[in-house]
């Protein structure tokens, strides 16, 4: 039953995280310079999202096969391609390149 | 909701949304199965997807009491992920609405994904169908595909092979470009990305994109002294009022207005 408290106490701070931000923002008034760096850090917080998620596996370089995805993806998006080819392509090049053993 | 959805959205962006969901069911899947075969209860993958319900830390805390790890050392490296969340609502906090309910649920469906999603529409109600659809659509798909998983998921094998690990950073490139092409947040994420990668190989999941905030510090720096160098190279993008050098001197308040990383945005797709 240890797991399941930790689930639960898990999810019970996942959400206190994501309830702060709409509570807080409901009762003060940020001033639109504050708003503005608010929405950069959004921004600054999925572009390493992107790097870490693209790049790493737990402490260390993931193989070549994801990165190579995740570029043409990016590539495909930078080209204004339809977002089911930039998130498909990206999918099928890892997986094609995996399929070569390519890790 | 399904009329509102035909006649107020961009059917394109319920196809994307729907997309997303699909590609997150399969990593459901892929978790299910995967926490059943670290040998973890059948039950503990659906509670953590329903409770939790943040991929990442899922990954990290199977990972972790699978290989006998303390279920306390899992709960804080999951915390250490998820705090993320702080700052993204924050940002997004307002597409909620107003009243306790919808803030109640709505920050339940808070992840990525929905963030992303959101940040990549331009007009309020656009974000707000965004963000309600995007996560009611993944919160579903999500708990479906990791029941799904968890109780037939070895049929599926390993997900990898579909190369499901990079349609992650793919949709979030897709969806961040918009903003990208304003200057000051482009300088903003280039330095937060290269603090994370920096952090990365040394400190626990979670910690360098938290690190990577840092970055603002560029954001901030050039909201005080707009660099005129890297406005002209935009301006051919926002053909606003810009034009004009000498029209931002004393207008400092519109002026942040347009830079908005969340507003200055072209219609997405």
């Amino acid at each position: 039953m240890r797991l399941a408290m930790a689930s639960v106490v898990l999810g019970a701070g996942t959400y206190g995280f994501r309830l702060a931000g709409p509570l807080l923002k409901a009762r003060v008034r940020l001033s639109p310079r504050l708003e503005r760096l608010m929405g950069t850090a959004v921004v600054v917080l999925l572009a390493a999202l992107v790097a870490t998620s693209g790049l790493m596996d737990g402490h260390h370089f993931t193989g070549p096969a994801r990165p190579a995805g995740v570029a043409v993806g990016a590539l495909l998006a930078w080209r204004r391609a339809p977002f089911a080819l930039v998130v498909v392509a990206a999918a099928a090049t890892t997986a094609g390149l995996r399929l070569l053993a390519v890790p | 909701m399904r009329s509102i959805w035909r006649t107020l959205v961009n059917p394109g962006l319920a196809r994307d949304i729907a997309l997303v969901c699909v590609a997150d069911a399969l990593v459901g899947v892929s978790f299910g199965a995967i926490a059943v075969g670290l040998g973890l209860p059948l039950w503990l993958p659906v509670l953590m997807s329903l409770v939790v319900f943040a991929g990442a830390a899922q990954f990290l805390f199977i990972g972790i009491v699978g290989a006998g790890g303390s279920p306390v050392a899992a709960v804080a490296a999951g915390l250490l992920v998820n705090a993320r969340h702080l700052p993204f609502g924050f940002a997004v906090g307002d597409v909620l609405g107003t009243g306790w309910l919808r803030r109640l649920a709505g920050s339940h469906l808070m992840v990525d994904e929905t963030v992303a999603f959101t940040l990549a529409q331009d007009e309020p109600r656009r974000r707000r169908l965004a963000y309600w659809g995007c996560g009611a659509g993944l919160f579903a798909a999500w708990n479906l595909g990791v029941l799904a998983g968890a109780f037939g998921g070895r049929a599926v094998g390993n997900t990898d092979a579909f190369g499901l690990d990079a349609a992650f950073p793919a949709v979030l490139v897709a969806l961040l470009l918009p903003s990208l092409r304003d200057v000051t947040t482009r300088k903003a994420a280039a330095a937060g990305v290269a603090v994370a990668l920096i952090a990365a190989p040394w400190l626990p999941a979670g910690v360098p994109v938290l690190l990577a905030l840092g970055g603002l510090a560029v954001a901030r720096h050039g909201g005080d002294a707009r660099q005129e160098p890297g406005r002209q190279r935009d301006s051919g993008q926002s053909r606003h009022r810009d034009q004009d050098p000498s029209r931002h001197r004393g207008e400092d308040r519109n002026h942040d207005h347009d830079h908005g990383p969340t507003r200055k945005r072209e219609a997405t797709r």
